[in-house]
């Protein structure tokens, strides 16, 4: 923290201008070092840490089940993305067997918090760009994907709802409905915002052809999601690592190829209605069965047989008191948050602790593509450049 | 899922480039683990990122384990990932534990920049090379490297002046 630029011997005239971290457009408390000659940005820098939390060595105090709390936290748009990639990994690591209704809800609510998420960018980065209005039809949307959230997990955000071996709960009866509500109203709201954004003109002109990023740059610098299928790049973990059975799922992958910051939105907003199309098909095609795996020492037996057979009742104290053991070993397992790879690397020694639990958040690397898109821009497209990329502070400090 | 050690594309390769450098294999789960020596770790990056049929273009991840007080102590790992082959790779360097350091990987790829500077904050790992090695997420003058197993979890208590 407190990192500056030094002054180029023969550029005196040039400014360094301090930018955040209490700054509205930052998204959080993102500080930016900017070297400005008149109002053209030459250099940057970025610092963060000011929401460091020291996440990666809390997980090593905690056993593998109490850690799926803290995920919710880091990227706290999209809790429920955290705690997939948290599980799978686990789940990775004990080849855990996942029944298809909870891998098919695990979709649903992933989707649906995707275009959760991606309602707060497209709001705050309007808003950033001076479209005041897109704020408040976004959060009303968003709220009402919430309330499902709240429907299933008790929480509006901070769920924890997916568990290793499966689901936390039983979704409650007539989940599906309030989903089919959103989904058949959906695309019409994104009908909406389009019509309010894509072809205004005060809108092209503060982004196309600003923050523009080639995709040889963008996987240079460790671009990955949105930000990089804006460039041009068709790579969604999805389609091409599939987890959680997303490979029984039919959805494109949108993709531009120009680069800028309009190219991103229409990434966005595309990525929105193909993620309802996967909503309304896990929606329509959910299996019945089980929600949690079968491993009784792992995944916590449901209260009715714990009253009835003492096998649940010592296995729940031994999964509560101790946790369970996975073998030793080492996985990394990637799915695509709203934001690109999140990735979770997991080293177990055997004990009920991770050994160590590493997490690859996509604003991090994201924040390294931020310099070449602000280089020789002015200084308020380096505002639409910051909403462009998606940050999270709460995933990029940890 | 198994891997096939001996017909691994890119471990087949690598040993044919470099018959030193890689000093040790893994498999787990499906991923592939190469130990690299870490005076050959620039060349066989290079090799991996430009060799036209592994093309690891894409540094997914950097972090470190640290292994204390066991030595070896520290591992530097890396993700690799090739957006042309959708595969994956794992390359880890054995660092002792007084005076870990390694060579930074910047010039191969530059998204190893933020991921360096975050390895030398929280475990103390050195980057050779690296132009801008400074705390990333504590502050200038923290002391200490708080992902270090020496370093308690409630963090070192101190008295108030």
């Amino acid at each position: 923290m407190a990192v500056t630029l030094e002054k180029i011997p023969g550029q005196e005239e040039r400014v360094i201008l301090s930018m955040g971290p209490q700054h509205p457009s930052t998204h959080g408390v993102l500080r930016l070092v900017l070297e400005l000659d008149g109002e053209t940005v030459i250099r940057s820098l970025f610092d963060i840490g000011y929401l460091h939390t020291g996440f990666e060595k809390s997980f090593e105090d905690k056993t593998y089940s109490q850690g799926i709390t803290l995920t919710d936290r880091m990227d706290y748009l999209a809790p429920l993305s955290n705690n997939l990639a948290y599980c799978l990994a686990i789940e990775k690591l004990l080849e855990l067997e996942i029944p298809p209704k909870a891998q098919w809800a695990r979709v649903l609510l992933t989707e649906l918090t995707r275009v959760g998420s991606h309602l707060v960018w497209l709001g705050t980065h309007a808003i950033d760009i001076g479209a005041m209005s897109m704020f408040l039809y976004c959060f009303r949307e968003r709220e009402e994907i919430l309330r499902i959230f709240e429907m299933v997990s008790g929480q509006r955000m901070m769920t924890s709802y997916f568990r290793v071996g499966g689901l936390a709960l039983e979704p409650p009866l007539g989940w599906l409905d309030r989903v089919k509500k959103i989904v058949d109203r959906f695309p019409e709201r994104v009908d909406e915002y389009e019509a309010l954004l894509t072809k205004n003109p005060i809108w092209l002109r503060r982004t196309q052809g600003v923050g523009t990023i080639s995709a040889e740059d963008a996987i240079a610098v460790g671009l990955s999601g949105p930000s990089l299928r804006g460039s041009g790049v068709d790579w969604d973990l999805r389609k091409k690592q599939p987890y959680s059975s997303y490979d029984k799922f039919n959805f494109n992958v949108p993709t531009r190829p120009e680069g800028d910051v309009y190219a991103r939105y229409l990434v966005r907003v595309a990525e929105i209605r193909e993620s309802l199309k996967i909503v309304r098909q896990a929606m329509e095609g959910m299996p019945e069965g089980p929600i949690k795996a079968n491993a009784p020492h792992i995944v916590l037996p449901d209260r009715e047989s714990m009253k009835t057979s003492i096998e649940a009742l010592i296995y729940h104290f031994k999964i509560v008191t101790e946790g369970f053991h996975p073998p030793v070993g080492e996985v990394y397992q990637a799915i695509e948050s709203p934001r690109g790879e999140l990735g979770i690397y997991m080293v177990s020694d055997g004990s009920p602790k991770p050994f160590r639990c590493h997490v690859r958040a996509p604003s991090f690397a994201n924040l390294q593509g931020l310099a070449k898109m602000m280089e020789g821009r002015l200084i308020a497209d380096a505002v639409a450049c910051i909403g462009s990329i998606d940050v999270v502070l709460g995933e990029i400090d940890r | 899922m198994s891997v096939d050690l001996e017909n691994h594309a890119a471990l087949k390769k690598l040993r044919a480039f470099d018959p030193d450098a890689v000093e040790d294999v893994q498999a787990f789960r499906g991923e592939l683990t190469l130990f690299i020596r870490s005076t050959k770790l620039r060349r066989a990056a290079e090799f991996l990122r430009d060799d036209p049929e592994l093309s690891f273009d894409f540094l997914a991840d950097l972090t470190a384990v640290d292994h204390y007080p066991n030595e070896p102590r520290f591992e530097a790992v890396y993700h690799l990932l090739s957006i042309k082959t959708a595969q994956r790779l794992r390359l880890k360097v054995r660092l002792p534990g007084d005076d870990p350091r390694v060579e930074s990987m910047l010039p191969v790829w530059p998204a190893a920049n933020a991921y360096e500077r975050e390895v030398f904050d929280l475990f103390g790992i050195q980057f050779e090379n690296h132009p801008f090695l400074r705390r990333i997420l504590l502050p200038e003058d923290w002391e200490g490297h708080p992902l270090r197993k020496d370093y308690p979890v409630q963090g070192n208590i101190t008295r108030w002046p």
